[in-house]
């Protein structure tokens, strides 16, 4: 077996048949390889929730590119995650006409409820929190994402609707 | 008022599909340039129009699509149109609205954008949070291809063009224009240097305009309805209209479009119904987290870029942030040069490792541990990092603003502090 073939079943192993041809259809859009590096890491992330050392390792070899290259890209991107995460991520607003609406005790109100500061993932890992720049509904504020809902308007009352009983589960 | 930018949108926000958005003059302005106007035709309607970008900066249109080298002045390849769909500064809520509920004036808008410059190529590039956004403009995409308003021979009129979505992976930085060309190669999303300015040398070494959301929705009324026609709509000394938009502690939080000079008075007290009961306005940041406050002194000005930078401050985004009386200018400035400290691509000096000691000063001013001499401190970080040219991107500039309107209209907050050890709002 040539070296090209084994780093080929390498990729292979470590990505999805799907994987693969999704990022291959973005390759065909750059004139570099290395251009669909982002597009790369969403895609494996979209379906794994994160993007793991081994996954990175096997991105970086398909697109012709080192691994601190692209780890230089995915560490970049706040979107990117690098550690696993939990079913949602929880993006809670903290910049400016959120904290003139009150999110501190908002955000302090969902950490003690679930158990997590930001960066923490629940330990039935549901829930991951943290903290994300304006989400662009200043005029519905406090808002969060929740996995890929907006909610906006968020008081006590949002938290225990949403989170209440995940705090049951937790302590269970 | 007529409204031109928003007159599909709906108290529902329901979305416009094609059907809707044509049966109410939508893609008249495509059939009409396809049919009848040259590229050039179309350059001259945009710099007569006096359209200036909504994006922040508010640089003429046309004088930035005029850079663009002719076909026989450069290389042959690809020229790209980019449309800048970050929206990431602090405050700001208007591109969301534009993209959610009529995907396909943006569509139309960018088209003749690409048209005009000669692009074959066209990107959006929109925060990745913008979920609802992404889905509603890919399937009028979709809606576009089939009805042969995008790809080959758009309308049979030779030109051709291919359009695509590209959400970002995060990160503010990336609606510096600049630094978003690098996220769309791939690369970490730091600023380049200029010259040489996108228009030559942009996506992938190409000729590449970058436009934001709000810029290019205009473009398909003023092909349509013509230059004059949108000189008349602006009440002040700028044409057009514009989605303004105000929040914080005031009764009617929202966006509306209004005309271009409309006075700040009207658009906080009627549109936006005024303060809540029990408080009282003390300043604002008239255009999104990296303008410098103004405050109830300034009500009676036009919103109009020259106005507002001849009042020490910018038309930004146009989306105001209201600091009231019960809440903490030091808190509010803290919470913003937070976020810029966060944000900095970590390129330069000044941005990297200066915003980040701003805000431990401010942070110590509010937490009641501040000294008389954290004053000087700050006005020194505001002359070194706010100073044009010490960094190499405009971010640490826009960051200072705030700080250096606070520190000159609120500086008996931040003197208190010091003097009695807390925050007194608190
Ligand atoms: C740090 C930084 C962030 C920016 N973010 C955005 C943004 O999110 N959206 C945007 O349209 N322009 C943003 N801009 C301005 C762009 O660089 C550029 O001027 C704009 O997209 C041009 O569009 P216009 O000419 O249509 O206004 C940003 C600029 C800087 C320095
Ligand atoms: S000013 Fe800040 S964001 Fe801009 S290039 Fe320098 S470090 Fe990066
Ligand atoms: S500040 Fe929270 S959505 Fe804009």
């Amino acid at each position: 077996m040539s070296k090209k073939q084994i780093i080929h079943s390498d990729i292979s192993t470590v990505l999805s048949t799907e994987e693969l041809a999704e990022i291959d259809a973005e390759l065909a859009h750059v004139p570099y390889k290395s251009g669909a590096a982002i597009d790369a890491l969403k895609i494996v992330q979209g379906k794994r929730g994160w993007v793991s050392d081994e996954c990175l390792r096997a991105i970086a070899r398909h697109l012709a590119m080192s691994d601190e290259e692209l780890e230089g890209v995915a560490t970049f991107y706040n979107l990117i995650y690098r550690r696993p995460v939990g079913e949602k991520v929880i993006l809670f607003c903290d910049s400016v006409s959120c904290w003139i609406s009150g999110c501190d005790d908002i955000k302090a109100n969902i950490s003690q409820s679930l158990g997590i500061d930001y960066g923490e993932t629940t330990s039935d890992n549901r829930y991951t929190l943290l903290p994300v720049p304006c989400l662009g509904a200043c005029d519905r504020a406090p808002v969060m994402m929740v996995g890929d809902d907006l909610v906006t308007h968020v008081d006590n009352k949002t938290v225990t609707a949403i989170f209440g009983q995940a705090k049951k589960r937790v302590a269970e | 008022m007529e409204k031109v930018l928003t007159r599909n949108i709906g108290v529902d926000h329901k979305p416009t599909n094609l059907q809707d958005y044509e049966a109410n003059g939508g893609y008249r302005g495509l059939r009409k340039a396809m049919s009848e106007l040259s590229p050039k035709d179309c350059q001259d309607m945009i710099s007569d129009s006096n359209l200036r970008g909504r994006g922040g900066a508010g640089f003429p249109t046309g004088m930035k699509w005029s850079f663009v080298p002719a076909d026989d002045k450069c290389t042959p390849g690809h020229k790209y149109l980019v449309c800048n769909a970050d929206e990431m500064e602090p405050g700001t809520f208007k591109d969301r609205l534009l993209m959610e509920c009529d995907p396909h004036q943006l569509i139309e808008g960018m088209i003749l954008a690409a048209y005009t410059i000669g692009a074959d190529i066209s990107y959006i590039f929109i925060r990745g949070e913008y979920l609802v956004a992404t889905q509603r403009l890919r399937d009028a995409l979709q809606e576009c291809y089939a009805a042969g308003l995008l790809g080959d021979n758009i309308l049979g009129s030779g030109y051709s063009l291919n359009m695509y979505v590209h959400p970002s992976a995060g990160r503010y930085i990336c609606g510096e224009e600049t630094a978003l060309i690098n996220a769309l190669e791939g690369k970490r999303a730091n600023p380049r240097a200029k010259p040489p300015f996108p228009q030559v040398s942009g996506l992938w070494g190409r000729p590449t305009i970058v436009n934001n959301v709000e810029t290019l929705c205009n473009i398909p009324h003023i092909i349509d309805r013509g230059a004059d026609w949108y000189k008349t709509l602006g009440v002040g000394e700028d044409a057009g209209t514009k989605l303004f938009g105000v929040s914080g502690k005031v009764n009617n939080p929202g966006c509306w479009e209004l005309p271009m000079g409309t006075p700040i008075r009207e658009i906080i007290e009627e549109h936006a119904g005024g303060m809540q009961d029990g408080y009282q306005l003390k300043g604002f940041l008239p255009g999104g987290g990296s303008t410098d406050f103004l405050t109830a002194d300034h009500l009676d000005l036009a919103m109009d870029y020259n106005v507002i930078g001849a009042a020490g401050s910018r038309m930004g985004t146009g989306t105001m942030i209201i600091l009231d009386d019960r809440t903490c200018p030091v808190g509010m400035v803290l919470n913003l040069i937070r976020f810029f400290a966060h944000e900095s691509c970590g390129f330069c000096t000044p941005c990297r490792d200066g915003l980040p000691w701003s805000r431990q000063v401010l942070q110590d001013i509010e937490e009641g541990r501040g000294q008389p001499e954290d004053l000087e401190t700050l006005a020194y970080q505001v002359n070194y990092i706010g100073a044009i040219g010490n960094t190499h991107c405009a971010l640490a500039p826009g960051a200072m603003e705030p700080l250096q309107s606070a520190l000159k209209y609120f500086y008996d907050d931040f003197k208190q502090h010091i003097s009695t050890g807390r925050c007194p709002y608190h």
